[in-house]
């Protein structure tokens, strides 16, 4: 990062002021812990000039959503931003969102599902938007949400693509916290993002389209392949726009995940978002023990990307998925993804799932540490373990 | 106002809404629907919610709309439009859009009175610009004549069916005109498909004025109402000229009767032609259509007086 | 009953758009019918009642003025002849008085 200002801000107002530079032409949100003061800071530009977007104050996460696909079919450049309780009110219309391909870019400050209600950060929130069709980017902290804003934006509106992103960052681990951030100026983003080109857009009286019809069996499937190929294109799509990030802010993205320290590992961890912080720290005291072990952070879940994924972990020793969410029934989502990637194959790691964090408990280091430890043990019982749980 | 003439110069020139839908013979909703397109010479956009309307003029890759058209889902219409409207706005303001556009929605009274009312609250509190139409037949036809909110007292429905104890719906009907009206918008209308002179014009209010206009039109059902889909327009009529359902607006606030019935026929006229309110004519239910009877007297008395 | 060619996925709009606007070429509910209208161009005032009532637009009008019916869209639902002041327009069983198209 050489451009920009290096600055102290919060998760809310990095993933903000990417929208102010972004300026879409509306933002259509509902308040909700914590996502609210995203929206708040935003308005606050808004009534102060620094940026030109039209914010519809709607009644509810689902109308948000709604008017956000009003917004998009007609060919204006929509973000909006939620968390918890709020997409799961939205999730009828996400769905749709992605079915009629609006690139919606949406903020999501991970946060648990009721009930109990619960205001803290788990990823139950976003892992059950995984099927809706939507892109999901999931970051570690302020900076990436701040870039990955500024992507998605880039990503979804790509004319292989056109799918809503959903850019996740935890629940005030990340939206509440100051940290150091890097802000590109604010004319190189938006020579970056450019301007958006609907391909039907309905306010093109000229030349009227139908949509959002009624299939019948005889074309829903169709359209149901349309967002296969279009998610099919994300990987390549993504990679692209990460290049062309990297030559504006001298940064380094290079793939679909982040891996640390695992070209020699034997030993790894899978984690999505902001513990992946901590257990990078782990990774260091370990090391400087001598150990092997290593990090893998997917960024993109949606699609994900399981073909590379395996390669990096096919020669391991031992694998564990840390999940921030709960699949009732089943074994976690981040697991169920990593374990169905690394099937069929006859030689490959022996495979563990954690479920930590949930509804904001901490996971301190050592906790991650006894999971490497875990690791270790070769006759270790394949079972759910649940992280700081009171069992 | 625009004539039948003008109505029929503007279909003429531009047919908005087309033949070859798949909507009952003899259905209400797409007459009221090509008679509030006509009511407009500019471009108009329309949402839609889910519904018989939606279903049986859009299903892929037919359309029956020569106008900018979207469907959401079925609580969202208003929602949906006004992030339409919001984008229109915002495009206009950046240069990015030069034409004059107005804005529609079209629902039934399932997806306004019920599942769809908390967003067009939403909307109307918020001021856009645009005129919202719900096209009141008086159940869920879509799904199979469901009660709804809309659903008249006395009506059989398959979810409040008349039987051996009960007549069909107890409940007396929400008023959704003035419930919109207490959101103090610039126009709301209410009009009937037996009326389509007094339906172009309160369109055309509706449509050319700034910010939120909402039109609650009675729309025939045949196959709700148990009616010869001939007599489709002679029955809501009847709702007319009973004030069962009477044509007023309310004009920045002042209520108008936009028609007086010459002569104010008793509700029987409108409840015996329609087999969903047969139960109320055996024996032992006569109480019930006296209930009416005062419940629309009462309720066209106090329209009366806020008209005067 | 509409009758349309079903095409490959990649062949059709993304998102489910439909482009082109409407396509009554593509769904001729004619055949819904059982009874016709038969409408009197002599008897006719020409007052367009039954063009603004009809819920399938099917009354063909040039100047303003009705100058016949489209059967290919007509569901013959009959309140047209309904609501005519002049009893301009009988509706027939379809089979009988077809040569009055």
């Amino acid at each position: 990062m050489s451009n920009g200002n290096k600055e102290v801000l919060t998760g809310h107002q990095v993933v903000a002021n990417a929208m102010r530079q972004v300026e879409p032409d509306v933002v259509a949100a509902y308040p909700i812990t914590p996502q609210s003061e995203i929206v708040e800071y935003f308005s606050q530009y808004v009534a102060d000039g620094k940026v030109d977007s039209e914010v519809i104050t709607v009644e509810s996460e689902h109308s948000a959503m709604s008017a956000c696909v009003g917004s998009a079919a007609a060919g204006a450049r929509t973000m909006t931003a939620t968390a918890s309780q709020g997409l799961a009110l939205m999730m009828e219309i996400v769905y749709i969102a992605a079915s009629m391909r609006t690139p919606i870019v949406m903020a999501v400050a991970n946060r648990a599902l009721s009930g109990p209600i619960n205001i803290h950060c788990d990823h139950s929130d976003s892992m059950a938007a995984r099927d809706s069709g939507v892109i999901q980017l999931y970051g570690e902290d302020a900076q990436e949400a701040y870039e990955f804003t500024l992507m998605a934006q880039r990503l979804a509106e790509s004319e292989d693509v056109l799918l809503p992103v959903m850019v996740t960052l935890d629940g005030f681990t990340l939206t509440h916290t100051a940290q150091v951030a890097e802000l590109l100026p604010d004319r190189a983003v938006s020579d970056f993002v450019g301007e958006y080109d609907a391909r039907y857009p309905l306010l093109d009286v000229e030349n009227p389209t139908t949509q959002g019809p009624f299939d019948m069996p005889d074309y829903y499937f169709e359209h149901k392949l349309q967002q296969v190929d279009a998610m099919d294109n994300v990987p390549d799509r993504f990679l692209q726009v990460q290049e062309e990030f990297n030559d504006l802010s001298g940064g380094s993205y290079d793939g679909l995940f982040e891996t640390y320290k695992m070209d020699d590992a034997d030993y790894a961890v899978i984690i999505l978002g902001s513990t992946a912080g901590t257990a990078k720290v782990v990774v260091d005291e370990l090391r400087e023990e001598g150990k092997k072990v290593g990090l893998l952070k997917p960024w993109l879940f949606r699609p994900f990307p399981a073909e590379e994924i395996k390669d990096v972990l096919l020669d391991k020793e031992a694998v564990a998925v840390l999940d921030r969410s709960l699949s009732f029934g089943s074994s976690g989502p981040l697991y169920l993804e990593v374990s169905s990637a690394l099937s069929g194959e006859d030689t490959k790691p022996r495979l563990y799932n954690y479920t930590y964090g949930l509804g904001g408990r901490d996971i301190k280091e050592d906790q991650i540490a006894e999971v490497f430890e875990d690791l270790e043990n070769p006759d270790l019982e394949d079972k759910m373990r649940y992280i700081g749980a009171r069992q | 106002m625009a004539s039948l003439e003008t109505l029929a110069k503007r279909e003429e020139k531009k047919r908005k809404f087309e033949s070859g839908h798949s909507l009952c013979s003899g259905c209400g909703l797409p007459i009221a629907v090509r008679t509030i397109l006509n009511s407009t010479d500019g471009p108009v956009v329309a949402s839609n919610a889910t519904g018989c309307l939606e279903v049986a003029t859009s299903r892929f890759p037919t359309s029956a709309w020569n106008i900018p058209w979207i469907h959401n889902a079925f609580e969202n219409a208003a929602a949906t439009i006004s992030g339409a409207e919001s984008a229109y706005r915002s495009m206009k303001k950046k240069g990015k859009i030069d034409k004059d556009v107005n804005f529609l929605a079209f629902a039934g009274d399932g997806g306004t009175y019920d599942i769809g009312f908390q967003s067009l609250s939403g909307a109307l509190e918020r001021g856009h610009d645009f005129t919202y139409v719900t096209l009141d037949n008086g159940a869920y036809m879509n799904t199979g004549i469901q009660r709804s909110s809309a659903t008249p007292k006395g009506a059989s429905t398959t979810t409040a069916p008349a039987g051996e104890e009960k007549y069909g719906k107890q409940e007396k009907r929400k008023n959704l005109t003035e419930i919109v009206a207490a959101h103090e918008i610039p126009y709301v209308g209410q009009a009937s498909i037996s009326h389509l002179q007094d339906l172009a014009d309160k369109a055309e209010k509706a449509i050319h004025r700034d910010g939120p206009a909402f039109l609650n039109v009675l729309s025939t059902c045949q196959l709700g109402w148990r009616i010869p889909p001939k007599d489709s327009v002679k029955v809501a009529q009847k709702g007319v000229d009973t004030c069962f359902w009477p044509l007023y607006e309310v004009d920045e606030g002042e209520h108008n009767i936009t028609y007086e019935p010459k002569e104010k026929l008793p509700i029987k006229e409108w409840l015996e032609p329609q087999k969903r309110f047969a139960a109320l004519f055996k024996t032992g239910n006569e109480e019930v259509i006296e209930e009416i009877q005062e419940d629309v007297d009462e309720d066209w008395e106090k329209l009366q007086a806020k008209a005067s | 009953m509409a009758e349309f060619e079903l095409k490959k996925y990649d062949e059709i709009p993304i998102g489910g758009v439909i482009t082109g606007g409407a396509t009554p070429e593509l769904n001729k509910t004619g055949d819904w019918r059982s009874e016709r209208p038969i409408w009197d161009e002599d008897t006719c005032i020409q007052c367009l009642q039954c063009w603004v009532n009809c819920p399938d637009a099917s009354f063909e009008i040039s100047e303003e003025e009705i100058q016949g019916i489209d059967y290919e869209h007509c569901k013959g639902c009959g309140i047209c002849a309904e609501i005519c002041p002049v009893d301009a327009i009988t509706m027939k069983p379809e089979g009988e008085g077809s040569e009055d198209e």
